[in-house]
C-alpha cells in the first residue's frame, strides 16, 4: 500500500500520456481523478497506521547509486512528517484534478493537462517521502521540472514562457544551494541518508572544515543553511520570490496545487525533515527567522498594491510561507507544519475561488474590471469569504489556530530575533487582513465596472463538478485547525510526532508558548485582524474614493510597493544583462579575435603570408639564381676569410 | 577462441563491411541503396557482437580482459595487443552502438556519394573501437591518427558551406597534439625499450621527464576533449559537419580525451598528475564558465550545443583529476550520458535542419503544435542536458561535484555554478525553437517525426532512463578496474613521498 500510494499516480500519468488517443479526453480525466481518489483514500488508512499508531517504516526499493563510500537506495520513508505531508498533497490534487475537468473543459490538450498534473502527484509524494537528501533532491528537481511545463502550459503564450523560464532559473539557483548543502552533509558524515545524518548529528555538532572563503568554520552551520538556501528557491523567500508571482501565467489550478498548496511548502517540509541539524546550528535558526520575517512583511505589503486577483494571493502565499519559516526559525517545527497544513487548504480554497471568477469572467484576472459578483456568484462569494477568514485567522476558521501558536511560539521563544518576528508577524495580520479583504471586496462588492458587457451578464457559479472540490477544500477551512490542534501543537503533540522532529529542550517554544503566554499576545492578532476588514470596508465599500485618495499622498511609496519592490528590474540589471554582456565579449573577443586570431587563423595566416614572400624569390631567371649563387659564394668566403682559423 | 578473437573481430568487422561495399558495382542508386543497408547490418551486428563483451566480461577483476597478443614489429618489440577493462569497456559499446544510429541518421540526409559516407563511417568506427581497445602505445597512436582521416572526410566532403576551413581547423588542430604525442612516445621507446602498456604503467619515469611527457600528451588530449583555450575547432566542426558527423563527434571523439587522462596520463605519470592538477582544474572551471556564457549568446542551434559540450567537458576534466573513486566514476558516467545526450540533441538539431534546411534559432518558434512528439523528445534531452535527476547526466553530475567538493569546495561551487548557466542556455533555447506562437509561415507544413527518426531516439532515452535511474548496471562493471587506478596513483604518489623522505 505505502508503495502503491506513491507510484500509482506515476502509472496513470503514464497512462494518460501517452495512451490518450486511445482513452480519449473524458477516458483520462475518470483515468486520473479515479486513481488520485484512490490515493487519498489510502493516504488516510497510512495517516492512521502511521501518524496515529506510530508504525514508521522505510520501503527498500533498489540501490540507487553505488561509487565508492557514496551509497544511495531508492526508498520510501515513512514516518508521521510523510504521513501528514502525503495527506495534504492527495487531497488537495484531487480537488484539483476534479476541479480541472472543468476548468480545462475547453482546452484543445486536456490530456497532457491532466498527466502533467498526475506526475506533479508522483514527484511530490517522491519528495516527501525519501529517505536520502539526494532522493528529496530528485523529487525537488522534479517538481521544479513539472511546475515549468505547467507555468509554461499555454505554450503560445510569451509571457507564460517567461515565466516558467524564470521560475526554473531562480529554483536553480535555490538547487545550487541545496546541492552544496548535500555535499556539506556528505563531507560531515560519509552519507546522506536520513538515519545516518541525524544518529551522528550529535557527535558531529562542533566539527568544524573549511568552506570557500572561511576557515575552520562550523560544519553543520554551513550545511544547514546552504539547505535553506534550496528552501528559499523552492519556497519564494525573500531574494529568490521573484518567480512567484510571475509562475501565476499557468492555469489556476495549477496555482493551486502547485504553488499554494504543496511545490512551495517543500522548503517548510525540508527544514522540518532536517530539524536535527537545524537544532544543533543556532545561527542558521537565526538566519531562518529573519528571512521569514521579512518575507512574511514583504510579501504582504506588495500584496496591498497589486490589481491581478492571482497576483495578490501568490504575495498572500509568499507571506504566508514567511510566518512557517520564522516558526520553523522559533523551534516551532510542529505549528510551522500546522500551518503549512491549514494554509493548504485555505488557500488552495482562495485560488480555486479565484480561478471560479476567472473562469465565469472569461479569463479576466484584472480586479479593477470586476465588482458586484456576489450576486452572480454567491457560492464563490460564500467560499471566499471562508478562505479569507481562515486566512486572516479570525477565531474557529484554520487559519487562526496554526498562525496564533506560530506568533505565540515566536513570543515565548525570548529571543531578539523571536521578538523582532513575533512584531513583524503582528503587523502583518493587519496588512493581511486588509489586503485579502481589499480584494474580496473589489471584486465582489460596489458596482461592476464590466456592468455592461455581455461577460458580466451571463457570469453564474460554475457547475457541481467545481464546486464539490471547493466544499470539501473549505470544510477543510474550517475543521482542519479544530481538528488538528491537539495533535499537531497541543497536548498530543509528543505522541503524535514521535521521532520525526527533534527540538532541543531549551528551545521548545511550544510548550513554553502554552505555559506562560500573556493574554494580550492571543487577543493582539484576532484585533488586528477585526480591524484590517474594518478598515478595508471603510475604504473600498463605504467611502470608494479614499484609495484613489491615499494613493496620491504616498505616491513614492505605493509605486515602490506596485513595482514590487524593484527585485525584478535589480535583478534584471545586475545579472541578466551582465552574463549576455559576458557571453557577447567571450565569444566575439575571446574566441573570435583572441583564441582564433592568435592561435589557428593568426598562424595560418602568417604561414601564408611568409610562403608567399619566399614564393616570389623562384622567380624562374636563370640569372637571379646564377646572381644568388654568386653573393652567396662571396658571403661564405668572406667569413671563410675573416673568421676562418 | 571466441573469448581471444573476439575483440579483433569488433575492430575488424566493420572494415570488412567497409571492403565489401567498395566491390559494389552498377548504377548510383542501386549502389547507394545497397551500401545504406549493407552499412546499417554490418554495424548492427557488430553492435550484438558486442554485446558478448558484456556477457564475457568479469566484473570483479580490475585486469584487462579478453586479451589478444600477436607480435607485429618485432624489432621495436611493439604487438598487435588489445584488451578490455573496466574503463574502456563502455566506451566500446557506445561507439558499436552510436554507428548504427549514426547510419540511421544519414539515411535520407545524405544523398551524393552514399557509398563513401557508408565506408567512412565503418572505416572510423573500426578506428575507434581499435583505439579504445589497443594495449600498446604504438598500436593506439595509429588507431588515434587514423580515425581523424574519415572524420576529416566526413566534414569536409559532405558537410556544410564552409566545411572546408572547419574540416583543416579540426585536422590541423588535433595533428598538433599529435606530434607532440608521437615525440613523447618515441622518447618513452628510447628510455624503456618497448611500447607495451601493461610495462609502460609499471615504469617510474623520472620526475622531470613525466613533467615534459605528461604535457606532450596532455596537449594532444585536451586537444580533443576539448579544454579551453583549444577549443574553437569544435564549434565550427560541429556547425560544418553533417548530422551523424556531429553525433560522432560529440557522442565519441570528444571522449577520446577523457580516455587518454585515464589510460595514460594518469597511470603512467602519476607525479607529474598530481603536480599539474590545478592547472587542469583552473582550465576546466574557465572552460565551465566561459563557454557557458558565450553559450547562451548563440543564434546557431548546433553552435549552442557545441559550445554546451565543451562546458560538460570541463565537469569530467574535473571529475578526473578529483583522484577519488566518486570523482572518476562520476567522469565516465558523464562522458557515457553526454556521449547519448548530446547525440541526441544534435540528432534534434538535425530533424529539423533536414525538414528547414536552417539552423538559425530564430528561424523557428512554436513548432510544437505541428510536432508534439518531437518536442516531448528534444524536451527530454534538454532536460537531461541540464542534469535533471532520474536521467543520466545527473549521476555523473553528482558524483562529480561530490567528488570536487571532497578534494576543493571552491572548485565545486564554480562548476556547480555551470548548472545554472546550463539550464539558463538549453531553456532558452528550448523556448524559442519549440515554444512560442507559431509566426513563421514555412513551419505551417512541417511533419512531425517519422518512424525510423522515432527508431533512432527510441534506444537513446531508454539508455538515458536506465543510466538515470538504476546506473549501477555501469558502475558495477568500471568498479573495479577505477578502484585499481585510484590505489596505484594513491600509492605512487605515497612511495614518492617516502623517496623524498629518506632523501633529505
Amino acid at each position: 500500500m505505502y508503495a502503491a500510494i506513491v507510484f500509482l499516480p506515476l502509472i496513470s500519468a503514464l497512462i494518460s500520456g501517452f495512451g490518450d488517443k486511445k482513452l480519449g479526453d473524458k477516458g483520462v480525466q475518470i483515468v486520473t481523478c479515479a486513481t488520485i481518489l484512490i490515493v487519498s483514500i489510502l493516504s488516510i488508512v497510512a495517516f492512521w497506521e502511521v501518524a496515529l499508531n506510530g508504525s514508521y517504516q522505510t520501503i527498500k526499493l533498489f540501490t540507487w547509486i553505488n561509487s565508492g563510500i557514496l551509497k544511495v537506495n531508492w526508498a520510501l520513508r515513512w514516518d508521521t512528517l510523510t504521513a501528514v505531508m502525503v495527506i495534504v498533497i492527495s487531497v488537495i490534487s484531487f480537488c484539483v484534478h476534479m476541479y480541472s475537468v472543468e476548468y480545462m473543459k475547453d482546452d484543445p490538450s486536456i490530456a497532457r493537462f491532466m498527466s502533467y498534473l498526475s506526475l506533479f502527484t508522483f514527484a511530490m509524494l517522491i519528495l516527501v517521502t525519501s529517505d536520502s537528501l539526494i532522493q528529496l533532491f530528485f523529487g525537488w528537481e522534479s517538481v521544479g521540472v513539472i511546475s515549468y511545463l505547467l507555468i509554461g502550459f499555454w505554450y503560445d503564450r510569451s509571457s507564460a514562457n517567461v515565466a516558467a523560464f524564470k521560475a526554473f532559473l531562480v529554483n536553480r539557483i535555490g538547487d545550487f544551494g541545496f546541492l552544496l548543502g548535500i555535499f556539506c552533509c556528505f563531507v560531515i558524515f560519509g552519507s546522506v541518508d536520513f538515519n545516518t545524518i541525524f544518529l551522528n548529528v550529535p557527535k558531529m555538532a562542533n566539527k568544524t572544515f573549511n568552506f570557500l572563503l572561511w576557515d575552520n568554520i562550523n560544519a553543520i552551520t554551513v550545511a544547514s543553511i546552504m539547505l535553506f538556501v534550496g528552501a528559499m528557491g523552492k519556497s519564494a523567500q525573500l531574494g529568490l520570490h521573484t518567480w512567484l508571482p510571475d509562475a501565476m501565467e499557468g492555469p489556476t489550478p495549477v496555482s493551486a496545487l502547485i504553488h499554494a498548496a504543496t511545490m512551495v511548502t517543500a522548503g517548510v517540509f525540508l527544514v522540518a525533515r532536517m530539524s536535527p541539524l537545524f537544532e544543533l546550528a543556532p545561527k542558521s535558526l537565526v538566519f531562518v527567522t529573519n528571512i521569514g520575517a521579512a518575507t512574511a512583511f514583504f510579501a504582504a505589503t506588495i500584496a496591498l498594491t497589486q490589481n491581478d486577483i492571482k497576483r495578490v494571493v501568490a504575495y498572500s502565499t509568499c507571506s504566508q510561507l514567511g510566518y512557517m519559516f520564522f516558526a520553523l526559525g522559533v523551534s516551532a517545527y510542529p505549528a510551522a507544519i500546522f500551518h503549512l497544513v491549514t494554509h493548504a487548504f485555505f488557500k488552495a480554497l482562495l485560488f480555486l475561488s479565484a480561478g471560479s471568477i476567472i473562469h465565469a469572467l472569461n479569463n479576466e484576472q484584472n480586479m479593477k474590471n470586476m465588482g458586484g459578483m456576489w450576486r452572480k456568484t454567491p457560492w464563490t462569494y460564500v467560499m471566499f469569504w471562508i478562505g479569507n477568514l481562515a486566512l486572516i485567522g479570525i477565531p474557529f476558521f484554520a487559519g487562526y489556530y496554526s498562525k496564533d501558536i506560530i506568533l505565540e511560539a515566536a513570543f515565548a521563544s525570548h529571543t531578539r530575533t523571536g521578538k523582532f518576528a513575533f512584531w513583524i508577524g503582528i503587523l502583518t495580520v493587519l496588512l493581511t487582513a486588509f489586503y485579502s479583504c481589499r480584494l474580496l471586496f473589489m471584486t465582489f462588492h460596489g458596482k461592476s465596472r464590466m456592468q455592461n458587457s455581455s461577460t458580466f451578464k451571463n457570469a453564474h457559479d460554475p457547475s457541481p463538478i467545481m464546486l464539490i472540490p471547493l466544499l470539501v477544500l473549505a470544510i477543510g477551512a474550517i475543521v482542519s485547525g479544530i481538528a488538528g490542534y491537539k495533535y499537531f501543537v497541543g497536548s498530543q503533540m509528543a505522541g503524535f510526532w514521535g521521532s520525526t522532529i527533534k527540538i532541543l529542550e531549551e528551545h521548545n517554544t511550544i510548550n513554553a508558548a502554552h505555559h506562560y503566554t500573556p493574554i494580550w499576545v492571543k487577543v493582539l492578532p484576532i484585533l488586528l485582524g477585526f480591524i484590517g476588514i474594518f478598515l478595508a470596508y471603510i475604504v473600498y465599500v463605504l467611502q470608494p474614493g479614499v484609495p484613489k485618495k491615499i494613493k496620491n499622498a504616498i505616491r513614492p511609496i505605493q509605486l515602490f510597493l506596485l513595482n514590487r519592490w524593484y527585485f525584478d528590474e535589480l535583478y534584471n540589471y545586475l545579472f541578466v544583462r551582465n552574463s549576455w554582456k559576458l557571453g557577447l565579449l567571450f565569444w566575439k573577443t575571446g574566441d573570435n579575435t583572441i583564441i582564433n586570431g592568435f592561435g589557428p587563423d593568426g598562424i595560418s595566416a602568417v604561414t601564408k603570408w611568409c610562403a608567399k614572400k619566399v614564393a616570389t624569390w623562384q622567380t624562374g631567371y636563370l640569372y637571379h639564381y646564377a646572381f644568388a649563387i654568386l653573393i652567396g659564394l662571396v658571403a661564405l668566403i668572406s667569413w671563410q676569410l675573416a673568421f676562418g682559423s | 577462441m571466441i573469448k581471444q578473437w573476439l575483440l579483433t573481430i569488433i575492430i575488424f568487422g566493420p572494415m570488412l563491411g567497409a571492403a565489401f561495399i567498395m566491390t559494389f558495382r552498377g548504377k548510383q542508386d542501386r549502389i547507394a541503396y545497397l551500401s545504406r543497408w549493407l552499412a546499417l547490418i554490418t554495424s548492427s551486428l557488430v553492435f550484438l557482437i558486442s554485446l558478448l563483451i558484456l556477457v564475457f566480461f568479469e566484473p570483479d577483476s580490475a585486469n584487462f580482459q579478453l586479451v589478444q597478443k600477436i607480435n607485429w614489429i618485432p624489432s621495436l618489440s611493439s604487438s598487435y595487443h588489445v584488451g578490455v577493462d573496466g574503463i574502456s569497456i563502455w566506451f566500446i559499446m557506445m561507439s558499436t552502438l552510436l554507428t548504427p544510429i549514426c547510419i540511421l541518421a544519414s539515411w535520407e540526409a545524405i544523398q551524393k556519394r552514399v557509398r563513401e559516407y557508408m565506408v567512412a563511417f565503418l572505416v572510423l568506427e573500426s578506428m575507434i573501437v581499435g583505439m579504445f581497445c589497443a594495449l600498446d602505445i604504438l598500436l593506439f597512436y595509429i588507431f588515434f591518427e587514423a580515425l581523424l582521416i574519415p572524420i576529416f572526410l566526413i566534414i569536409g566532403v559532405w558537410g556544410g558551406v564552409h566545411r572546408v576551413y572547419a574540416a583543416f581547423k579540426f585536422f590541423l588542430y588535433t595533428l598538433v597534439g599529435s606530434v607532440l604525442m608521437l615525440l613523447a612516445i618515441i622518447s618513452m621507446y628510447c628510455y624503456t625499450g618497448t611500447t607495451n602498456l601493461l610495462t609502460l604503467m609499471q615504469t617510474r619515469f623520472l620526475p622531470e621527464m613525466q613533467t615534459w611527457l605528461w604535457l606532450a600528451f596532455f596537449f594532444s588530449f585536451a586537444v580533443k576533449v576539448p579544454m579551453w583555450p583549444l577549443h574553437t575547432w569544435l564549434p565550427d566542426a560541429h556547425v560544418e559537419a553533417p548530422t551523424a558527423g556531429s553525433v560522432i563527434l560529440a557522442g565519441i571523439l570528444l571522449k577520446i580525451g577523457g580516455y587518454g587522462f585515464l589510460r595514460f596520463s594518469i597511470p603512467i605519470f602519476p607525479d607529474a598528475s598530481a603536480d599539474f592538477t590545478p592547472v587542469v582544474y583552473a582550465l576546466s572551471v574557465i572552460s565551465v564558465i566561459y563557454t557557458s556564457l558565450v553559450a547562451l549568446v548563440q543564434e546557431d542551434m548546433k553552435k549552442m550545443i557545441a559550445y554546451s559540450s565543451v562546458a560538460h567537458m570541463g565537469f569530467v576534466t574535473v571529475g578526473i583529476f578529483t583522484m577519488n573513486i566518486i570523482g572518476v566514476d562520476g567522469s565516465i558516467l558523464y562522458m557515457l550520458s553526454h556521449g547519448i545526450v548530446s547525440s541526441a540533441l544534435f540528432l534534434c538539431v538535425g530533424a529539423i535542419y533536414d525538414r528547414m534546411h536552417t539552423r538559425a534559432i530564430k528561424f523557428y518558434g512554436g513548432i510544437a503544435k505541428n510536432m508534439p512528439r518531437y518536442a516531448i523528445i528534444f524536451m527530454l534531452f534538454m532536460l537531461a542536458s541540464i542534469g535533471l535527476p532520474g536521467t543520466s547526466a545527473f549521476i555523473g553530475e553528482l558524483l562529480i561535484l561530490t567528488g570536487a567538493f571532497q578534494v576543493n569546495t571552491w572548485i565545486a561551487a564554480f562548476i556547480a555554478s555551470g548548472l545554472i548557466l546550463g539550464a539558463a542556455y538549453m531553456l532558452h533555447l528550448y523556448r524559442r525553437v519549440v515554444f512560442g506562437k507559431l509566426e513563421n509561415e514555412k513551419l505551417n507544413t512541417i511533419l512531425d517525426l517519422s518512424p525510423r527518426e522515432i527508431a533512432i531516439f527510441t534506444p537513446l532515452i531508454i539508455l538515458v532512463f536506465c543510466m538515470g535511474i538504476y546506473p549501477s548496471i555501469f558502475t558495477d562493471m568500471m568498479s573495479a578496474s577505477v578502484e585499481s587506478l585510484i590505489t596505484n596513483y594513491k600509492a605512487a604518489l605515497d612511495e614518492n613521498a617516502i623517496i623524498n623522505l629518506t632523501a633529505r
